[in-house]
Order: C-alpha cells, then sequence, then structure tokens
C-alpha cells in the first residue's frame, strides 16, 4: 500500500493551490494528487473557449510535468478516489490501488447537474465539463443545424453564442425569469439578454422543460407551457452538483456538498475540502451555500494546504463572495458581491452599451455590476471583504468607483 | 527559497499628479498606459495603481487559461497573449489594479517592467516612481549564514533586529560580538539559560567599559595569532552616554574595532528614558510633556562627528531606509577595523518609544534622510568628510515629524528650532565635506 502524507483528490484550482501552500510550508511531505481526468490540471472554466476555437487543449494547461516535478507530486490520472476510509485512513483508488494518508483534501469538483426530464435518457445529449466534453460539443456544433441549450448560465450562454456564431437556430431554456440566475442583477441581465436576442438567440425564460423524445435524426424538447422545441443537438447546462458519491457512508458531512469550516476543515479529523465540491459558509450572510466558482475555490485551496501541513500564518476563510465575470458579443460584464440588499444606497447608470449598479450600505460596499465599463473587480472584492469604511468618500466613490477604489487601496493596502 | 527581484517602488509624498509615467507608458507599450496616477477624491494626494508583480500572483491563480505565471528569472508576471481568453478573471484575482482592461480597445494588458528598463521611470522628474535594486543585495546576503538565533524577541517593528542580522551575516563568523545592556542584548542576542543568542562568541559588558572589554578581546586574539573582528553593537545609551569614556579612550588609542551605534535616541529598553542623543522637543518618560515642559529642551549630541574629531580609520553614519549605502560602508568599516577604530552610527526609529505604527519603520527611516534630520556620510582620514546621498535638495522637516506620536506637541516654535539646527548641522557638515574636496583638487581654504 503507497503511503503519502498528503493526499488530493481532484486537479484544478483548488489542488493545485493546496499544493502551492503545502510546499511553502513543508518542501519534502510526499504529496499524491489522484485525479479523474487523463490530462495535465485544468480550469473547467477555460473549457466555453475551446468549444469557441480560442484556445486548444493543449494550451490550456494550468500546470505542467516540470511543475509537478519541482513540487514533488506524485501524479495520478485517471485514479478517482472510490471509496474512503476514514478509520485507517486511507483511500481506495477506482483501479483498485489503496493509498494511506496522513492529510486527505477533497477537491474532486462538480460534475455536471442533469435534471429531471422524462426522456432525458432517451435522446443524446452534450454537457460541458472536461476537455473531451468540449472537443465533442465542438464537434457536434460544427455539424448541427438546431441546437436547445437548457440553462442560460455561464456555460449555456458560451455555448449559444458559438452556436449562433457558426450559423445554427439556437434556443436556451432558463427556469428563472432571468440569465445568468444570481450573478446578475435584473437591469443588468435584461442588457445582456437583448444581446443574445439581437443576435437571433430564442431565449425561452421562465420555462420549464415538460420533457424530451427522440425525432428523426434528433429530438424534441416540450416546454410546460406546451410550445415545442425540436433540435439536432441539445446542450444540459443547468448547473453542476459536487462529486460527493465515493463519500457514501465515510461519515464526512455533507449538505448539498461538503460542508467546511472556515479553515476548510470537514467534519471528520484529517480530511479538508476545497473548491466547487464545498458548502462553504459565505460572506454576508454566514450561511453555508454552494459557491462554485473559481476565485473561491482558489481561496480554499491556498486555506486547505495552509491549514494541513500547518502553517502558522493560515487566514480563515472570509466567506464566499459571489464574483463572476461574462464576456459576450464583444461586450463585458462583471459583477462583484451582493447586488440586491435592502435598505443599501444603491445607484445604476448606464445607456444602450453601458451600465453600471453600485451598492453600498452603511458606507460599506456590497456590491458593484457592470457592463463595459473598467472595474477593478479585485480591489472592489477587498473594499467588501475588509468593510473598508467609504463614508468620508463615498459620494466621490458614487460619481468615480474606479478611481476611488484605487487611491482607497493604494493608502490602505498597498 | 525565493529569490527577490528588483521593483518599481511608489511614493505618493512625491507625485505631483503630472501623469509623464502615464504618457511615456502609454507611447512605449501603445494603447493604455499600464499604470495609472489618480487624485484621491480630497484632491489632497496622488496615488498609484500598477501591478506589483506579486511573490504569489493571485491574477495567475485567478486565470483559468495559465496566461499568466510569474518569472523565476527577473521576478515579472508574465502574460502570454497566445493563451489568454480575455475573460478578465485576473483582475478578480488582483487586489491593485495592476491588470488593466481597455475596455473600448477590448484588449488587456499588464506592466511587464519593461523587460528591465521602465520607461516610467526616467519620466518621472519628481523622484515618486524609482526602480529599486535593493533586492540584488538581499540575494546575496540570503546566501550567508544568519549568525543569530531565530526568534530574537525585539518590539514588533524593530529595525534593530533587521539591523544586527544583516550586520552579523556581512561581518562573517570570526567575530566576538559586545553587546551591552540595551535592546539588542534585551531582545535575546546575549540569549538566555545557558544559551546565547548568535552563532558567534557573544558577552555582555557593562554599559561603561564595552570599548575596554573589547580592545583586550582583539588584542589578546592578535597575539594568539587570529585575526577576529571585535565587534559591538551598542546603543545610543552605551554609546553617547554612558560608554563614552572608555568608548575615546579606545578611539583615541587606535584600537581595532567595529563599533556599531545602533541610535534610537533613548534608553528604550528600560522605559523610554532621554539620553544624550535624544532629538530636541522629543516625548520622552524623563522628558514629558506638560503645561511647563514640552518633550526635551536641549539638542542632541553630534556623536559622528565627535567621533570623526578622534581621527578615527572610518566613520560614517546610516541608516536603513538605504540599505545599499549601509552595506558599501559595512564593507568599508570591516577594512578599517583592521587597521584602528572604524564606528558606524546608525539612526534607528523605535516603533514603541516613539509611537509610530510598526507597518512604517523602513518609511520613517527614508523620511529621516530625505528631510535632512539624518544626514549621510562617511569620513576617512586621508580624504575627510564626503556625503554619500546629496543633502541640498530636503523635505520638509515636517514630513519627517508628523510620523511619530513623541512630536506631536511640538509648537511652531519648536519645529522652527529643530529646522534651525537641521540648517546649522548640514552648514557645519558642508563645511567638512567642502575642506576635503579643497583639500584634495590642492586649494587653500
Amino acid at each position: 500500500m503507497q503511503q503519502t502524507r498528503y493526499l488530493i483528490g481532484g486537479s484544478s484550482h483548488a489542488a493545485i493551490e493546496a499544493v502551492a501552500a503545502i510546499r511553502a510550508a513543508d518542501p519534502d511531505g510526499e504529496v499524491v494528487l489522484v485525479t479523474a481526468d487523463s490530462r495535465l490540471p485544468y480550469s473547467p472554466t477555460i473549457l466555453p473557449y475551446v468549444v469557441k476555437g480560442w484556445t486548444t487543449p493543449e494550451r490550456t494547461a494550468l500546470r505542467d510535468e516540470a511543475w509537478l516535478a519541482a513540487n514533488k507530486v506524485t501524479f495520478l490520472r485517471q485514479s478517482p478516489i472510490a471509496a474512503v476510509d476514514v478509520a485507517e485512513r486511507r483511500v481506495r483508488l477506482q483501479d483498485g490501488q489503496v493509498v494511506g494518508y496522513e492529510k486527505l483534501l477533497l477537491a474532486t469538483g462538480a460534475r455536471p447537474a442533469l435534471p429531471p426530464i422524462p426522456g432525458l435518457d432517451t435522446v443524446p445529449f452534450h454537457v460541458l465539463r472536461t476537455v473531451d466534453d468540449a472537443l465533442g460539443l465542438k464537434d457536434a456544433i460544427a455539424k448541427a443545424k438546431r441546437a436547445v441549450v437548457l440553462g442560460a448560465g455561464l456555460v449555456g450562454l458560451h455555448a449559444a453564442e458559438t452556436m449562433v456564431k457558426s450559423g445554427l437556430a439556437v434556443t436556451v431554456v432558463e427556469m428563472q425569469p432571468h440569465v445568468l440566475p444570481g450573478y446578475f442583477d435584473d437591469q443588468a441581465a435584461t442588457m445582456i439578454e437583448t444581446a443574445f436576442t439581437g443576435n437571433g438567440v430564442a431565449l425561452r425564460l421562465g420555462c420549464r422543460a415538460a420533457s424530451v423524445q427522440r425525432q428523426d435524426a434528433g429530438f424534441t424538447l416540450t416546454l410546460a407551457s406546451g410550445e415545442e422545441c425540436p433540435g439536432d443537438l441539445l446542450l444540459i447546462a443547468a448547473g453542476v452538483r459536487p462529486v460527493v458519491d465515493f463519500l457514501a457512508g465515510s461519515g464526512v458531512e455533507i449538505d448539498q456538498g461538503v460542508l467546511v469550516d472556515p479553515h476548510m476543515r470537514t467534519s471528520v479529523p484529517g480530511i479538508w475540502a476545497a473548491g466547487d465540491v464545498t458548502q462553504p459558509y459565505h460572506f454576508f450572510d454566514g450561511r453555508r451555500a454552494m459557491a462554485g466558482i473559481l476565485p473561491n475555490a482558489v481561496e480554499q485551496g491556498r486555506i486547505a494546504g495552509a491549514d494541513m501541513c500547518g502553517d502558522a500564518g493560515v487566514k480563515p476563510f472570509p466567506g464566499a463572495v459571489s464574483l463572476n465575470t461574462f464576456g459576450y458579443f464583444g461586450n463585458h460584464a462583471i459583477s462583484v458581491g451582493a447586488l440586491e440588499v435592502a435598505d443599501a444606497r444603491i445607484e445604476t447608470r448606464g445607456d444602450a452599451d453601458k451600465y453600471l449598479r453600485l451598492v453600498v450600505k452603511d458606507s460599506r460596499l456590497c456590491g458593484i455590476s457592470a457592463i463595459n465599463h473598467e472595474v477593478d473587480a479585485g480591489v472592489m472584492w477587498q473594499l467588501i471583504l475588509r468593510r473598508i469604511d467609504l463614508s468620508k468618500v463615498e459620494d466621490e466613490f458614487f460619481k468615480r468607483p474606479l478611481e476611488v477604489a484605487r487611491t482607497v487601496m493604494s493608502r490602505t493596502w498597498r | 527559497m525565493g529569490t527577490a527581484f528588483s521593483s518599481i517602488v511608489f511614493d505618493s509624498d512625491k507625485c505631483n499628479g503630472c501623469g509623464d509615467c502615464m504618457t511615456a507608458c502609454a507611447e512605449v507599450k501603445g494603447g493604455k498606459a499600464r499604470l495609472s496616477i489618480v487624485a484621491s477624491p480630497d484632491q489632497a494626494s496622488y496615488e498609484l495603481a500598477m501591478c506589483r508583480q506579486c511573490g504569489q500572483p493571485k491574477c495567475a491563480m485567478n486565470c483559468p487559461a495559465g496566461a499568466l505565471a510569474k518569472s523565476d528569472e527577473d521576478g515579472v508576471v508574465r502574460w502570454a497573449a497566445d493563451r489568454c481568453v480575455g475573460c478578465l478573471l485576473c483582475t478578480v484575482g488582483c487586489a491593485y489594479a495592476g491588470i488593466v482592461h481597455d475596455v473600448p480597445a477590448k484588449a488587456m494588458a499588464k506592466c511587464d517592467r519593461c523587460d528591465g528598463a521602465p520607461a516610467c521611470i526616467p519620466a518621472c522628474k519628481t523622484g515618486a516612481l524609482q526602480f529599486n535594486h535593493a533586492a540584488e543585495l538581499y540575494n546575496r546576503v540570503g546566501e550567508l549564514e544568519d549568525l543569530f538565533a531565530p526568534g530574537l524577541s525585539a518590539c514588533q517593528g524593530c529595525n534593530s533586529e533587521l539591523l544586527i542580522r544583516h550586520t552579523l551575516r556581512h561581518v562573517g563568523p570570526e567575530t566576538v560580538l559586545a553587546t551591552p545592556p540595551g535592546c539588542i542584548a534585551g531582545m535575546g542576542a546575549v540569549g538566555y539559560n545557558g544559551q546565547t543568542g548568535t552563532k558567534i562568541p557573544v558577552f555582555h559588558p557593562l554599559l561603561t567599559n564595552t570599548a575596554s572589554m573589547l580592545t583586550g578581546i582583539r588584542r589578546t586574539y592578535l597575539r594568539r595569532g587570529r585575526d577576529v573582528t571585535a565587534l559591538a553593537l551598542a546603543g545610543d545609551g552605551g554609546v553617547v552616554d554612558v560608554g563614552f569614556q572608555s568608548l575615546s579612550g579606545a578611539a583615541e588609542r587606535g584600537e581595532q574595532l567595529l563599533f556599531i551605534c545602533v541610535d534610537n535616541e533613548g534608553y528604550m529598553n528600560t522605559g523610554m528614558q532621554r539620553s544624550g542623543s535624544t532629538s530636541y522637543g522629543s516625548w520622552t518618560s524623563t522628558t514629558p510633556v506638560g503645561e511647563k515642559m514640552g518633550g526635551k529642551s536641549r539638542d542632541s549630541k553630534n556623536m559622528p562627528l565627535l567621533m570623526m574629531m578622534h581621527r578615527c580609520e572610518y566613520v560614517a553614519t546610516a541608516s536603513l531606509g538605504f540599505m545599499d549605502d549601509y552595506y558599501a560602508k559595512l564593507d568599508k568599516a570591516i577594512a578599517a577595523a583592521k587597521k584602528g577604530m572604524a564606528y558606524l552610527h546608525v539612526h534607528a526609529p523605535c516603533p514603541t518609544g516613539w509611537r509610530f505604527p510598526s507597518a512604517v519603520t523602513i518609511e520613517t527611516c527614508r523620511k529621516s534622510v530625505e528631510t535632512n534630520f539624518v544626514m549621510l556620510w562617511e569620513y576617512e582620514p586621508e580624504s575627510g568628510l564626503r556625503f554619500t546621498r546629496p543633502i541640498d535638495d530636503p523635505l520638509p522637516v515636517e514630513a519627517y515629524l508628523k510620523m511619530f506620536g513623541k512630536y506631536r506637541h511640538l509648537s511652531k516654535e519648536q519645529i522652527e528650532h529643530i529646522r534651525r539646527s537641521i540648517d546649522d548641522q548640514a552648514k557645519q557638515l558642508k563645511m567638512h565635506a567642502r575642506a576635503a574636496i579643497e583639500a584634495k583638487e590642492g586649494v587653500s581654504p
């Protein structure tokens, strides 16, 4: 049986940041990285761009073999964890190999959620979570004529844009009343919707898929309203679910995702979790909810790694904050923080092409969203996390958020 | 672990908002400038947004395309255009507004320091932007063994620890160290429980006899054929006041000592009493501020000038805000101490006793020199006194005084007094410097 000090399940952002954090304080402890994928570490976030053809799988690796070697990482591909024995501190990998660990990090990420639509198991469909998915989808787009996308999140909208630009007829079906639910406020979302419909994408918002069945060479998706959407390419982009099935019976506490404390410790001693697999605390209200976005995975991975190796400098997770960027049809949207806050000072301005929304409560920034405005998202994120008192500059901040935020940054944490 | 790299540093106090740096950047790089100078909302200062070339760059961590990475060669966080997909997640990671998003051009850009010759630096006429190469020095010193034990218990923000660790690394292991009573001994340099705080022989003389005891040690080793550096790390109390007699005697006799005075202007580890080196107007526990008194009523002794008058082999002043300068002087002092007395007077602002935040110690050092409160010079008997940093264009002394709680009470008259005594000192030093130049050029004064 192989024995290691650190065992990490997963190979994306949370996992590699954990490795970096471990190596900062423990140069020699064995690190074994096990992953389901067959490739070098990459980010699921890059995949829509692979589908677009803006980059290729060969160019998307986050780290190369040299980095793995320099950090003394044993990297086992196509070897996902199949089961965890918490009492003996060892895992069984899918190929039957058993690895004993002192400390285990669950950074296994998420996989596409499949909505319970009658007939879904009878039709071919695509998802987008791996490089293979991306290559398959890219290939399918080249051949298809009529696409239906289920879900108007980032994956669904990126794909819809690619499809319509490739000459496909595209219908996007979304249960929520707006695209990018939870990431953008209604006004920004409406602008984004206008761009999509203006470019020929049919949006069916507030609509539920009732059933799907085979039809000739393709399928017909029937909405709850009775409308029929026929197509030859179906993309399911209805969110993700954490990969936790291998934890069944392990005792690791799971709600929607693996529950973690601010040091990314799970309910079981010796086991940490980070990234999309977790259900962490949120910054504003302290509730534990899913927060499957890249910047949170990075922070969580760093904290988990530092805590695992006993780095005295570890700082607890301040809580997840919603952060997103979205480029579409040459436009760019950014959102940071909470955009609907009771009793807050909220100002919006913009025209057909530009939009800016600022949310400030008790002179503390809660959130900002912007379309085609330069916004230093990272500076705004820090203003929120540090609960910076803006009372002396508040009016000016509403007038010139970019410049005022930069001066606050330069004076406070430069 | 880790190589240090040269970096672009910004001093907001010197920036006049002219924007020439941005123009120069935009011209060289094309498109939008990769740094931006912004006026604060109260228009009181100008601030900088620019890539810090972080050691652990969060832009790179947040990049899903692997398009950003810190170079091992020059420390620049490099951006690979052929990998970038323009998703802007790097801007989410960056807390310094270092990634430029050119919205109209739909392009990303960041500072690459122009491959080692940043165009913004020569464009800055006020010196607000500087390309600092102190890292090269740290890389060199980092290779040397730290001869102090880890975990000295200095106050938070104390630069004496920085000073003594650098100094002892550089002086090297063939050394016997004397640390008389004071902060340096008190922070554990001498040791506890029968173990020394150093990896070389160290001893704890009295405040009065440091130079005498070191004299004996140096002479004894010489007699036994060993060239051991006799080093003193003493506070200003042990030099300027209590230890003056033995030091003056040793200097007069030409004893071969490397004597370093760490001047924090008072007896700081015993309760912040005033010393002969405490500056005029300072609050200390024995020069309180009240209805009658306004801090210290007398000027400080100019100890390095006094040592110069002893015709030591080498005398210099130093500040840890200027490490390159300190190292150059330390080299000369080490060499001089093989022939006679080498005396270094290092001004050492004290966060605890002078009351300032522990994070700004080095900034207080810089300001002390930039306002001429501390003037950097060196003296050798042959060549005389020479300024190692020009003193002709100082900042107003208030820029220095306002950093400290110990000066908070100062009246206009007291500040005027300080300004006058700085001017007097400058005049006096310039006189010596001029005499040295005239002697060198054969011009009779």
